[in-house]
């Protein structure tokens, strides 16, 4: 019931976003002589979001500023993905706003829910992480997209800043801390001759996967430096196919593995994307060989 | 040796992605597309074009981000340059006379909202007369990098 209630919750959430932005978009076509208008980026060049909230893929956020806005717009994007392997689930909603093109801030929660695990952890069924992220995001060098005879990518650096609620049994568990700050930065280059994007990011983390399992352990609490990297062929102009990968650090006692995702991202208008991945998510806790799918959907402008 | 692995795969991205674009020429008028000879073909040579250039002036006019830029002048003259324009980027048999992008522009008040919607009216235009999205990009690769001496504010 809980677990409705929530998703009911973000359901609203993701509506109220769409009616808004839609409300912001007509009146901006409404009010030509304002000057005030919206989504001027071009189609899917503002990236999807990531389990993080951050704009980018779906595993990593890229050098790019979220929404549509161009540097004289502001552009705003909600959304809820769904990650489900074997024995888990991730559901993550949030929002982000891109302002001028420039500035990046964002807010997810994620739900990391253990399903049977829980029971055979001895925590119950249904045992759920509760992860907070606040982030941010800015563009510090270059145009992933504009800039086609330059060798510069689109530069961006950021933090995500991650509360988890279950600080008690982290520390139970020999883990240091249940708030942890990621710092990133970010590469995005889009090679529009060859109709292929490219990202590369290298994350410094304390955080044991991605955070839902607290920062740092007891005996070791120092910053890891990660690398994460994008590609996508752009197959139309609304709909795009790529993999990425996620280097994660392991420093618990039960493993931690890399992730691996392919995906299709279809953005039938500005104002909607659908993302579909499969993922390989590897060992998580107790159970090996974690794989399954990731659906995200975006709605903004 | 995390940290090292990290740095090293950042570097070699950033290396690699400037490896592939250094092939790339900054020109104000276009490189010509040289080492592609079926390019020209797929926007169906000179009569394609000039079909091209006719839907994407509609478009332009209709669009009340574009249409500022493109009702009060010489509409016919701006399509002719254009086809000759696209048509030298493509490898056809034409010579780009017209006007240098930077002059024409100096005072047209293009934002960065005018020029990615004229890009969108121009996918627009190639989309309803067949041009392959791959062929579409590699044309839009050489214009992309014009937005410098285009857009004034």
């Amino acid at each position: 019931m809980q677990m409705f209630q929530g998703r009911a919750k973000m359901a609203t959430a993701i509506l109220l976003a769409a009616i808004l932005s839609g409300g912001l978009t007509s009146t901006a076509v409404n009010a030509q002589t304002s000057d005030f208008t919206t989504s001027s980026k071009l189609l899917l060049t503002g990236g999807i979001t990531n389990i993080e909230g951050s704009a980018g893929g779906g595993l990593t956020p890229w050098a790019v500023i979220g929404g549509y806005g161009t540097r004289d717009q502001i552009g705003a994007n909600a959304f809820f993905t769904n990650v489900r392997s074997q024995d888990y689930e991730l559901r993550t909603g949030g929002a982000l706003v891109g302002i001028y093109d420039r500035v990046e801030l964002s807010f997810a929660q994620q739900k990391f829910d253990t399903r049977q695990v829980g029971g055979l952890l001895g925590l119950g069924n249904g045992y759920t992480f509760t992860q907070k992220i606040y982030g941010a995001k800015v563009k510090v060098a270059g145009d992933a997209v504009l800039e086609q005879d330059s060798w510069l990518p689109q530069i961006a650096v950021g933090f995500q800043r991650k509360e988890n609620n279950r600080g008690d049994l982290l520390r139970a568990l020999g883990i240091k801390s249940d708030r942890g700050t990621d710092y990133t930065v970010s590469a995005t280059k889009l090679f529009l001759a060859q109709s292929v994007l490219i990202n590369g990011t290298v994350r410094f983390t304390k955080a044991n996967q991605t955070g839902i399992l607290g920062f740092g352990t007891a005996t070791r609490d120092k910053y890891d430096a990660v690398f994460e990297g994008s590609v996508a062929w752009l197959l139309r102009k609304d709909l795009a196919v790529g993999a990425e990968f996620r280097q994660k650090p392991d420093h618990l006692p039960f493993k931690e593995d890399n992730w691996y995702d392919v995906f299709v991202a279809w953005a039938p208008t500005k104002n909607v994307s659908v993302t579909l991945a499969y993922a390989n998510l590897g060992n998580i806790v107790i159970k090996d060989k974690q794989k399954g799918t990731y659906l995200s959907v975006q709605v903004g402008f | 040796m995390r940290q090292k692995l990290g740095f090293l795969a950042t570097a070699l991205c950033i290396v690699l992605g400037g490896a592939l674009l250094s092939t790339g020429v900054h020109a104000q008028e276009g490189v010509k597309l040289t080492d592609d000879a079926g390019i020209y073909k797929e926007f169906g040579e000179k009569s394609g074009l000039v079909k091209i250039m006719d839907d994407f002036m509609v478009n332009l006019l209709k669009d009340p981000r574009t249409k500022p830029s493109f009702e009060n002048v010489d509409q016919n003259r701006i399509k002719e340059q254009l086809v000759d324009q696209f048509c030298f980027i493509l490898n056809g048999p034409c010579e780009y006379k017209g006007a240098k992008m930077k002059p024409i522009h100096a005072n047209s008040g293009i934002n960065r909202e005018n020029f990615n919607a004229l890009v969108e009216q121009l996918q627009f235009a190639m989309d309803k007369n067949n041009v392959p999205f791959r062929a579409q990009n590699k044309l839009l690769a050489v214009l992309a990098p014009m937005h410098r001496d285009i857009i004034t504010k």
